[in-house]
């Protein structure tokens, strides 16, 4: 079984974003960039998946600038089989994410596609189940445990209220949550393997889908910022000011 | 200009969220529809057709939709929504879940998370965990849109809408439901709740957890909690509040050891008042906090409680 695992090379979480003057969006000049945090989870599910002999191929697959082919050699150290990369200098939204790795589902025929519940700076969480649309499969969205079943996958996922089971026919999309699995660290001497494993590269406009977006952004701003208030001395100070100050009490 | 409003439901009872949908569809102007997808659903329907600005309440009742699995719906959702000008759902895991599949089937965009309504086409939504806000504009036929409950009132209820029965049947026989497992409490639900109390790693364990009952009942207010006390196994994974959480806007949220982490502030920073319970002066969380106790929260807990 052949698992299909499209990641995102985002800023870093730990990277407190700025607004640029000019409005057009944020500052990426020299900001620490990353894999997406669902994405590392998605590729340690799969990978897990293997290991388990469940899947016998793990294939990384981003979209973007050359830049990209980082993000897959970190999922290549972390145990993918092998990447593809599908370069454009386009900024895609959602929608085009997903027709492009349709056209790569249909290519590969994966039995499964992990990614990411949210890419963590569109924070869309969309990707999934417009691929799953588009290829009418199954969606397991925000997932916190995946188990394969002989052609079935049931999926535990995390919603608003609690926790719900569901079972999909393979071939199959899983969104991955943060409870999935704790991805591990890439190893110095897997890090020097993955410089030797294959990655692929193709002209994301070679597959035939039209990239461009209808969505267009009009200005990004910084958010009405808070300031701290005041530190208050003890329980009965803080209980005073809530009651008569603030009074939400 | 119609606008289709996807009702958010236990079949049972209709969720408050719909309400704030429907409200913010109000903004965009026009008729509003709000299809109830569901089995055994009269009730919610009932309530459905009380929301105001609703103009027309639409019902599938058929078993394939009893848990809402995201194909069949979506498939309800994308047949008839071809004649509309706008769809709708809140931003709750249903409304994610099903709402990009909705989309997809009409080859157009969704955005997410949307918090205000500039014009019919422009809309403005957080990106980046909140640090940034974008205004976008939409020049497809059909905008398709998840709603933050937390940015929007409800609409009122004092309306009688008609309503239409669908005959429409869609089961892709990909996907069925096996089980769930919910958490019940008898507190407000931390997205509609005027008070929030939440608990950090600085809780250290489960049991900890209940010295915030005690306040939360004097307070009426919802139990919350960081990623990191999730993720530790001290409460269910519904508790979150943050980024890829629960987004939560209450007059009062009290945050009890949780270093104020930017994605856990993305969740909470438009709540009116904060408070921050930290022993560690440095923590983040004071930066946005109104009131901040610099203490011990095992000595001050108990304190907290009894003076209220
Ligand atoms: C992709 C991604 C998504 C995420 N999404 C979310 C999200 O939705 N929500 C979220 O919350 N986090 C999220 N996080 C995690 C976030 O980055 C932080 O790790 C998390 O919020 C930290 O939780 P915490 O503040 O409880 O723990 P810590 O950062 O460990 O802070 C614990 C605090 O408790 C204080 N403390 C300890 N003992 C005491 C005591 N006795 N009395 C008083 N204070 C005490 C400490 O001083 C410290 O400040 C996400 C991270 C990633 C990478
Ligand atoms: N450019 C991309 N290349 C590969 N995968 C992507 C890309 N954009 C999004 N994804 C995948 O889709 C997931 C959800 O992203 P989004 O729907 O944009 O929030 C991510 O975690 C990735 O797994």
């Amino acid at each position: 079984m052949k698992i299909l695992v499209p990641v995102k090379r985002v800023i870093d979480y730990n990277v407190k974003v700025r607004v640029k003057a000019d409005q057009t969006g944020v500052d990426l000049a020299n900001v620490k960039m990353a894999l997406n945090p669902f994405c590392e989870i998605a590729v340690e599910e799969a990978v897990r998946l293997k290991e388990a002999g469940v899947a016998t191929e793990v294939v990384a697959v981003s979209i973007g600038a050359k830049a990209v082919q980082e993000q897959l050699r970190t999922a290549l150290a972390l145990g993918a089989d092998r990447a593809i990369h599908l370069e454009t200098e386009h900024n895609l939204d959602s929608l085009q994410v997903a027709k492009l790795l349709a056209k790569l589902v249909e290519e590969e025929q994966p039995k499964l596609v992990i990614l990411g519940k949210q890419a963590i700076d569109s924070d869309n969480n969309q990707t999934g189940q417009m691929l799953a649309a588009l290829t009418g499969m199954g969606q397991g969205t925000f997932a916190s445990k995946v188990v394969v079943d002989g052609d079935k996958v049931q999926v535990t996922r995390e919603i608003d209220g609690g926790l719900q089971t569901v079972e999909l026919s393979l071939p199959a999309v899983v969104s991955t949550d943060l409870r999935l699995n704790e991805p591990r660290y890439a190893s110095l001497p897997n890090i020097m393997k993955a410089k030797k494993k294959p990655l692929d590269v193709k002209a994301a406009d070679s597959l035939g889908v039209n990239l461009d977006s209808k969505v267009s952004t009009l200005k990004v701003t910084a958010p009405p910022s808070r300031k701290g208030g005041v530190i208050v001395e003890s329980v009965a100070e803080l209980v005073e000011k809530l009651k008569h100050e603030a009074k939400v009490i | 200009m119609t606008i289709l409003v996807i009702a958010e439901h236990s079949n049972d009872a209709l969720k408050a969220d719909t309400h704030k949908v429907v409200q913010a569809a109000t903004r965009i102007g026009g008729d509003i529809h709000l299809l109830v997808a569901g089995a055994n659903c009269d009730n919610a329907v009932s309530a459905a057709a009380t929301i105001a600005g609703v103009s027309k309440v639409l019902v599938a009742d058929a078993s394939v939709y009893s848990h809402q699995l995201a194909e069949n719906v979506a498939a309800l959702v994308a047949e008839i929504g071809r004649d509309y000008s706008h769809i709708l759902a809140a931003a709750t895991t249903t409304g994610k879940n099903m709402l990009p599949r909705v989309a997809a089937l009409l080859d157009v965009a969704q955005l997410s998370d949307v918090i205000a309504i500039e014009s019919a086409d422009t809309f403005v939504r957080p990106v980046y965990a909140g640090n940034a806000i974008a205004t976008v504009q939409s020049a497809d036929a059909i905008k398709v849109l998840t709603v933050r409950g937390a940015a929007f009132d409800a609409a009122a209820e004092d309306n009688n809408a008609p309503v239409e029965k669908l005959d429409i049947v869609k089961d892709l026989q990909v996907s069925s439901f096996v089980s769930e497992e919910l958490t019940k409490s008898a507190r407000p639900e931390l997205t509609g709740a005027k008070v929030i109390i939440s608990g950090g790693r600085g809780m250290q364990n489960g049991e900890n957890f209940a010295m915030l009952n005690g306040i939360a009942d004097k307070l009426n207010a919802a139990i919350g909690a960081s990623r990191a006390a999730v993720d530790a196994g001290f409460v269910p994974n519904d508790m979150q509040v943050g980024q890829t959480g629960k987004i939560v806007a209450p007059d009062l949220y009290i945050a009890v050891g949780i270093s104020g982490a930017i994605q856990h502030l993305a969740g909470m920073k438009d709540s009116k008042v904060i408070v921050a319970i930290n022993k560690d002066a440095d923590a983040p969380i004071f930066q946005v906090a109104d009131y901040g106790l610099v203490a011990d929260l095992f000595t001050v807990l108990p304190e907290f409680e009894q003076q209220l």
